[in-house]
């Protein structure tokens, strides 16, 4: 598999890290509550792991292989993310005020969202290059942006309804994903994607 | 709050997933059989011992401006030395596993312990609260697989217990991620109703 328009749709729909691999689910839970958050936090997630899957590229061929030091792949690349979004955020709101405006809250957030880090491992675990990774990091950004904000308008819906007590909160929230989740099974086999 | 309460509210009154919602990732994506869940559990909790036990040892030494890099550092390299254990010695639960061995240094169970408890709890209270919440852990995704195998596949740990004829025909709904969701749903709602009836 090494075209990139069906990495794309692999990272998109087929394989969506949130509903199919289970990864990046905290802040889809906390943060999907709002159309206008989940849209907010949606694209933070595509500016910073596209950043994110560029750079750890370049460390991962041009220092940590060449030094053969991989092992310390863990450790660089979290240390990596991290000061990565602190410098982001700093750009952000030092040169483009309104971008920092719509974005700067959920920029801390993102350090902590495993779904950064899981796309730099998948990065390499996979082999793919340079395009091929940025291809990979775009598609897996907006697939978590499509699912939070189907998923936000969702839950405002479920606000709203009368359920029963102990099913009120997440419980709801979990048949409600389990439902989405197995609609996006519809999707594998896609163009022969697994 | 003495020793034996420290140790024993990861279990069940603080259970990182089904009480305080936390470390969701791996409990979903690994509870497919009784056997992943419980080398994910496994792992998790010694990166949770260690990690608490060595924040605690340093927690005067480290300034508190840069005390998440550093306790993130620490995690890291014991999740290092999990991955490549695991690889040298099961390597078919690695690859079963796969990317979320590495991802347990982004795991909230493990900061948020090392920030809420172990940085300020001496090196044996620090011990027992990591192996408490890495107990407790390891017993939700073990039910959680447990749940799914029986259903998903009839089995229990690779053995057959619900007879063939139900082998042939199983609930292969949850041993897919959909499948993983309503357990945790179904579970959830139990915890509120039987356990935290206040709410």
């Amino acid at each position: 598999m090494k075209n990139p328009g069906l990495i794309f749709l692999g990272a998109f729909l087929v394989n969506n890290i949130i509903l199919m691999r289970f990864i990046g689910l905290c802040p889809f839970f906390g943060v999907s509550t709002t159309v206008e958050t989940a849209t907010g936090m949606g694209l933070a997630v595509i500016f910073v792991m596209t950043l994110a899957a560029w750079i750890t590229f370049g460390i991962y061929h041009a220092v940590l292989l060449p030094l053969g030091l991989v092992f310390l792949r863990t450790a660089a690349f979290i240390l990596t993310i991290a000061s990565l979004v602190q410098f982001v955020e700093m750009f952000l709101k030092k040169s483009y005020r309104g971008l920092y405006n719509a974005l700067g809250i959920y920029l801390p957030l993102i350090t902590t969202n495993c779904a950064i880090l899981a796309v730099t491992f998948l990065n390499i675990d996979n082999r793919y290059n340079f395009v091929n990774s940025t291809v990979f990091a775009l598609g897996t950004g907006l697939g978590f942006t499509l699912v939070i904000i189907t998923f936000a308008a969702l839950r405002e819906r479920l606000d709203q309804a009368p359920i029963n007590p102990s099913l009120k909160g997440y419980p709801i929230a979990f048949v409600a994903a389990s439902l989405v989740s197995l609609a996006f099974l519809g999707f594998s086999g896609l163009f022969g994607l697994s | 709050m003495n020793r034996w309460q420290i140790f024993t509210r990861g279990i069940i009154s603080e259970n990182p997933v089904l009480v305080i919602m936390i470390g969701l990732c791996p409990a979903l994506a690994t509870s497919g059989t009784v056997r992943d869940g419980f080398g994910m559990g496994l792992a998790a909790t010694f990166v949770l011992f260690f990690s608490n036990v060595i924040i605690s040892m340093i927690r005067k030494l480290v300034p508190a401006e840069i005390r998440i890099p550093v306790y993130i550092l620490i995690i890291s390299t014991f999740v290092t030395i999990v991955d490549y254990a695991m690889q040298a010695f099961q390597p078919d639960l690695y690859r079963v596993l796969g990317v979320f061995v590495p991802l347990i240094v982004v795991n909230c169970i493990i900061l948020g312990r090392a920030e809420a408890f172990a940085s300020k709890n001496s090196v044996l209270n620090a011990a027992l609260d990591g192996l408490g919440m890495g107990i407790g852990f390891t017993l939700t995704l073990v039910v959680i697989g447990t749940i799914r195998e029986i259903l998903g596949n009839g089995t229990f740990l690779g053995y057959s217990v619900l007879g063939s004829s139900f082998k042939q025909y199983p609930v292969t709904f949850m041993i897919l991620p959909p499948g993983a969701f309503l357990v945790i749903a179904v579970l959830k709602a139990m915890i509120n109703k039987y356990v935290r009836k206040e709410i």
